[in-house]
Parts: structure tokens; sequence; C-alpha cells
């Protein structure tokens, strides 16, 4: 809870002044679009568990403005995360970064997606080598 | 006086789950020429149906203190109000800490009763297994007398209670949390069943466990199935599944379930597999400790909650490093004495059953480190990240997907030695039916995306080889149609993930009386708010009309509550379903001048997602059903194929 704490003071010092007025829908559909794909992507910092799309608290709506803000200047996907994870790290995104200390992260499924492919080719081949070696031949198909 | 008797009930309990314990274990030996082992099963026996008596009576008791608002006892206080409407007294009793590991133990006792009751696999191994059950149950009654009395007693006792957290109160939630332990604790039953197997050589246990495996199963399915619901229709923003670490806590029980469902029947069936079935069986309920540790602990949700009680989540984490470490410890000591390895050829049964458990156990594993990971960075180097629905995207969706289109396969290939040709020809429809599905959505949907082809095309792909598999078997016994249901509801609940997620439409806007506005097909007035005062809560409900033409079709009332005593608020959402296709409302913040936010959403195939859980569920109640009534003699059974 304190982190969250440290983050909301945070916020309030970094705010910058809203200069641009965001809107809160985009008349451009396309533009719309990509403020809500975006908003899904960042996580609200207050409720943890929702971007900051769904997200009712006051924080998210304030980054939700943020988004829109600095979508109106001009600035592309990239630079916004950029910007936000400059200032919040990390946490903010909804999709981890690849680095180091996720690489992990990343490739596990797929380690353990390879590891247990390997153990069943291996438990196959073997099953087949005693299936050869007793030759009883079997076909009953369709058992229930 | 009603605390007092739980507590004492609790204490019994204990008592007899550490007889039953004792006697389980001893009872497990074989006969020596006396009867000191029969009787030591006749006491286990007993001592399982006694704990179940008084852990239901302590139960009772706290069901009692909640309906009479019993304020002396401080979890009613802190978790109940005399204006709670009688229902939401009742599941108010499981919807705090001290309760809800009540019912986990509730739970618990009644496999175990079940267990005694059926006596599947002989004597010696519903001995052994009623011992490890013992075990669980005292270490889970342990946690609760110390770190969790849902009796402790408040003095003075406050003249009102706390009340229950709003979102709590509804009926979908009423039945959630019940469901979802009947299914996350019934794995203790196969865990159970696969420690006794080591213990007292494995045979026949796979088939001895099986109820216990498709009743968790099927509790599990609904669980996770009505949660989903739940989150849906409650928290307001049309999403069903969030990947938020307690939906994951429940999914990784479930993957392993059904990766145990699949290779305990090549076990019992071909003799395949056996010592990964009992391994499985340890995961599966592994995963539900870690799941109820995650949940319980507090690790999750508040980062302040093992400040708060560091002793519970100390105690579960030790409690839960016993029960994996020791059935793992005892796995590596008794597994390799087990007789090893089937022989089957790569076109059988054998080869999809491992393939199945490859996959779900990788998917499984997708969801664990996506779950556990940014707990254990933190820990390690106070990095913080945050594990969304994108990770899980390209993580799970691919290799669970992987996975949808090897399903037909299984049900095709007979076991031991098949024929890969004929079963893909006898699939030739399916890949039709897959086809057109494609075809349909390209033409019908939009927009036009690959993966909502795709994923119709994988849908219509099991639902057709499920079809073709109905007629094959036309006539057969209805336990034969268990596979092919589930294999179909697969793909029900993948068209309804599909549309939700690819073709949703919304609109979000801020209207007055008067105002339309339109969202999708639909067109929609809103007619103005009125209060309404409930049992607990006040409620501004919203009149929306759906037009047709210039006629109203339909009037849809969602609701903002505000919960005195809790102060909170919370969305009432109105649903409108054709059954393909939700219209959704949910009221937002009160804009003044009679001006509310309205968001409205309208979910294609919405319903399908969790009429495809309960398509599972049915195949899971088939088979179950199947096996009840072919009830075979508790002798074990030779292990190689025996007949159904």
């Amino acid at each position: 809870m304190k982190f969250v704490h440290t983050l909301l003071l945070f916020w309030l010092f970094v705010t910058p002044a809203f200069a641009v007025p965001a809107p809160e829908t985009f008349a451009d559909p396309a533009m719309e679009a990509r403020a809500r794909h975006l908003q899904r992507e960042l996580r609200c910092l207050v409720c943890q568990g929702e971007s900051i799309d769904e997200s009712g608290a006051d924080l998210a709506a304030d980054l939700r403005h943020l988004v829109r803000e600095q979508m109106a200047e001009g600035r592309t996907d990239r630079q916004i995360k950029d910007y936000l994870v400059a200032r919040y790290g990390d946490f903010i995104l909804m999709q981890p970064p690849v680095k180091p200390d996720t690489w992990l992260l990343w490739s596990a499924p797929f380690l353990v997606l390879v590891g247990a492919g390997g153990v069943a080719t291996w438990t196959i081949r073997r099953a087949q080598a005693r299936a050869r070696a007793s030759e009883e031949p079997r076909q009953d198909q369709y058992i229930s | 006086m009603i605390g007092e008797l739980g507590q004492l009930a609790l204490c019994f309990a204990l008592g007899l789950s550490l007889v039953m314990a004792a006697a389980g274990l001893a009872g497990s030996r074989p006969d020596r020429g006396n009867n000191a082992a029969a009787m030591a099963r006749g006491i286990a026996n007993g001592s399982a149906m006694g704990m179940l008596v008084f852990v239901a009576l302590a139960f009772g008791a706290l069901v009692t203190a909640f309906v009479t608002s019993d304020f002396s006892v401080a979890d009613v206080a802190n978790n109940s109000h005399t204006l709670k409407p009688l229902i939401y007294k009742i599941t108010g009793v499981w919807g705090n800490h001290e309760g809800s590991m009540l019912l986990w133990v509730m739970v618990l006792s009644l496999y175990a009763g079940g267990v005694a009751l059926a006596q599947r696999g002989g004597a010696r191994l519903t001995s052994a297994a009623l011992g490890v059950q013992g075990l669980l149950a005292a270490a889970f009654l342990l946690f609760i007398l110390f770190t969790s009395n849902p009796f402790l007693r408040l003095d003075p006792a406050p003249f009102e209670g706390a009340g229950l957290n709003p979102l709590l109160q509804d009926p979908g939630l009423a039945m959630h949390p019940p469901m979802l332990y009947a299914g996350y604790v019934g794995l203790s039953a196969s865990f159970s069943y696969a420690a006794a197997a080591l213990l007292v050589g494995e045979a026949g246990w796979a088939r001895a466990a099986r109820p216990f495996m498709l009743i968790a199963w099927i509790a599990l399915t609904c669980g996770i199935a009505l949660g989903s619901w739940w989150a849906y229709y409650e928290l307001g923003w049309g999403g069903f599944w969030f990947w938020d670490p307690v939906e994951n806590a429940s999914l990784m029980p479930w993957l392993i379930a059904t990766a145990l469902l699949h290779s305990a029947l090549a076990t019992e069936k071909s003799g395949a597999f056996r010592t990964w079935t009992l391994l499985l069986a340890i995961a599966g309920f592994s995963m539900s400790l870690i799941g109820t540790f995650l949940v319980r602990s507090g690790v999750l949700s508040s980062v302040h909650a093992f400040a708060t009680d560091p002793t519970r989540g100390f105690f579960i984490m030790v409690l839960i490093a016993c029960a994996i470490g020791g059935a793992l410890a005892l796995f590596a000591w008794r597994a390799p004495t087990l007789q090893g390895g089937a022989a089957f050829d790569i076109a059988s049964r054998e080869t999809m059953i491992l393939l199945n458990n490859v996959f779900l156990v990788a998917a499984c594993a997708c969801v664990f480190v996506g779950t556990l990971y940014p707990l254990i960075l933190d820990a390690l180097n106070g990095t913080k990240i945050s594990v969304g629905p994108p990770y899980f995207a390209l993580t799970f969706a691919p290799i669970f997907l992987a996975l949808l289109l090897l399903v037909p396969l299984g049900p095709r290939l007979g076991w031991r030695r098949s024929d890969w040709k004929a079963a893909l020809r006898s699939l030739y429809p399916a890949l039709g039916i897959a086809m057109l599905a494609a075809l349909a959505v390209l033409a019908l949907a939009s927009p036009r995306t690959l993966a909502g082809t795709g994923a119709f095309a994988v849908a219509g792909w099991l639902i057709g080889s499920s079809l073709i598999e109905i007629r094959k078997r036309k006539g057969a016994r209805a336990s034969a149609f268990a596979a092919v249901l589930a294999h179909a509801g697969l793909g029900v609940t993948l068209m309804g993930v599909a549309g939700t997620t690819l073709w949703r439409s919304e609109a979000l806007d801020v209207v007055g009386p008067g105002d339309t506005m339109t969202v999708g097909p639909y067109t929609l007035r809103f007619d103005g708010v009125t209060e309404v005062q409930g049992p607990n809560y006040q409620a501004q409900r919203a009149h929306v009309a759906l037009m047709d033409g210039g006629k109203v079709a339909a009037t849809l009332e969602p609701e903002r509550r505000l919960y005195p005593v809790e102060r909170q608020e919370v969305s009432d959402t109105a649903i409108r379903t054709t059954g393909f296709r939700d219209l959704y409302l949910a009221l937002g913040d009160d804009r003044g001048g009679g001006r509310f936010i309205l968001r409205a959403y309208v979910s294609p195939l919405a319903p399908f997602i969790w009429l495809g859980g309960l398509v599972m569920a049915l195949g899971g109640i088939l088979s179950l059903w199947g096996r009840l009534r072919t009830r075979e003699a508790a002798a074990p059974l030779p292990s190689a194929v025996p007949a159904e």
C-alpha cells in the first residue's frame, strides 16, 4: 500500500499542467481505437488488477487524460509508453518488457513445452520398442 | 454458547483427524495373522465419519451465528449486519478468511467421508488414503484453530456488524466459493489415493479414485465458469476473464486436473503412464494448495496482508511445503519400485493423451509463471512488473490452441495400436465443418480478423468431430458420450471467447432524460433515473428503453447501489440476451442535472462462454454417472486392460 501512496504523491508532483485540452473521446474513430488499445495496455496503479481503460479510480482517469493529451500532441504509442515507464516503472505495462529480468518469464512456458515434448517423445519411443518386442497385434478401436 | 460449541466441535474434529491419520496409516499394513490392521481400518473409517459430523457441527454453529447475527463472535461482527438479507447472511459465512477456511475443511471432511463410505480399491488402499486425508485435515484444523479461528469472541459485543463487501452480496457469488472449493479440495481425494497407492502398491488406484477425480473436475469447471460469469455481470466492464492472480489460482488446478483425468484413464485402460499419473495427482492438489496460499495469505491482493498477520502466511507456507514435499519424497522413494512401461504404438490413444498432457502442463506452467514471477522478482530484487492479459495472449493462447487442434484425434484412435490414416479420414467431415465455419466468419463478421477466422475454424473442428462421434456411437451407453460432450464444450466456449473479445462493440456517453445513443445494432433511449430503496442499500435505477423503430421493445434497468454500512458503491448491470448476443448496460457517475454516464456493450456470443463450461461439466457428469452405475466390487482390479 505504501508503494501506491508513494506513487500517488509522485504523481501529484510530476503531473504536467494540462496544456492541450484532451478530449474524453476522439472524434476520429481510428484515433479513438488507438487510445482504447493503449489504455488497455496500461495498468491502473491503484486497483492493480485492472487496466486504466477499465478502472474507475481517479488516477486512472488522470492517466487516460494524459494518454489522450500526448496522443493529441502527436506522440507515438512507443513514446507515450516510454514516458510512463520512465515515471512509474515497468509496473505500468500490462505486457512485461523483454529484458534480462524477464527472459525466464517469457521463455518458461515454451521451455516446459519443449521439455515435456522431449520426455513424451522418449516415452513413445520406449513404448514403441516394447510393443515391437512383444508384438501382440491388437486393434481394438473406439473403446470409450 | 454457539461459539463455544463450534470451538469444541473443531477440537474434537482435530482429535479425530489425528486418530484417522494414525489408524489409517496403521491399517494400510498387510494383515499378519491377527486382526490389528483390520481393527485400525475400522477405526479410520469410524473417525472419518466422526470428523465429518464434528466439522459439520462447527460449520453449522458458524452459520447459526451468522443467521442470528451473534456479534459477540468476532468473525460475524466483522463480516455481517442485521439488515443483510438472509441468503447473504448465510453466504457471508464463507465471504471471509476464517469462514472460508472452515468451508475448506468441511469439503475435505466430506471427501474423507466419501472415501470411507465408498471403500473403493480395497481395504488397504482406502485405509492409507484415509490416513493421508487425516493428515491433511489435521494440518488445516490446526491452521484454523491457531491462526484463523472463526469462533473468537468480542467483549463487549458490538451493537451492529461491519457488513459484507457488497460485491459479494450476489447470488452468483453465493454459489461460486462452495463450488470452487468442492473442486479445489476435491483434488485432495486423488492426492490421498495417489499417496496411498505409493504406500501400499499401486494396483487399481486410478480406477478407485476416478469418481472423486470426476466430481472434483466437474465442480472446478462449474466453479470457474460461475466465477467468470459473476465477474462479467457484476464488475460492470463486460469482461469475463481478467487473468487476475486469484482467477489464475483456480485455473491451474483445473488444467492439471484435466491432464490427470486423461492420464488416469490411460493408466486404467492400458497400464500406461503409471508413475506420471501419480505425479499428476500430487501436482493437482499441490496447485490447489498453492492457490489457497496465494489467495488466503494475502500476498496477492494487497501487499500488506502478510504484515498484518504474518503467522497465517507462514503457517500455510509450512503446511504446503510439508504436504507437497512429503508427497514428492514419497514419490521419489517408491515410484522407482513400480513396474513401469506400457507398450503402445505411436498411432494410439496413449500418444494423444501424452500430447494432451504435454500441452496442458505447458499451459499450466504458463499460468504459474505469469502469476508467481512478479512476486518472486519483487522479492528478489525489488523490480515491479505486471503480467497482464497481453502476456497470456502471447503464451497461453497459442499453447492452448495447439492442444485444441489435437483434441478431435484422441477419441478417434484406439488404445495401444491404431491407424492414423483411418482416424484422419473419419475426420474429413469435421474438417469440412471447420472450413465452413471459417468461411461463414469471413463472410459475415466485421471486422474480419485472422484470429476470429482461426478460432471459428478450430471451434468447428471440435464441434464437428464431436458430432461425427455422436453419430458413430448412436445407441451406446450415455457415458460413451462423456468425452464427446466435454470436447464439444471446448468449442462452444472458444466461440464465445472469440465473439466477445473480437467483435464486441461499445458505447460510452453522458446522457440526460430523452437522449438516445446507439451501440452496435441497437438504439437506446435514456428515460431518467429513479431512487430505489433496497433492503440494505440505496440505488439509483436507470430506465433505458431499447427502441425498435419508434416503439419500445424492452426496458433495461441498470443500477448503481450505495451500501451505506460498507460505504461502497457497486454497479448492478442490466443484461438482455438473445442467447447469441448480449446487450449489456452499466450505469456510471452522476454528472448532475439528471445526466449520467451510461456504458453499453454488445457482446456477440457471450453466453456461449459459460454454456460451453456447462456442456463440459455435463460431459463429466455423464462419465461419473456411467462409473457409479457400473460400480464394481471393491477388490483391486488387474491392471491389464479391464473391460468397461
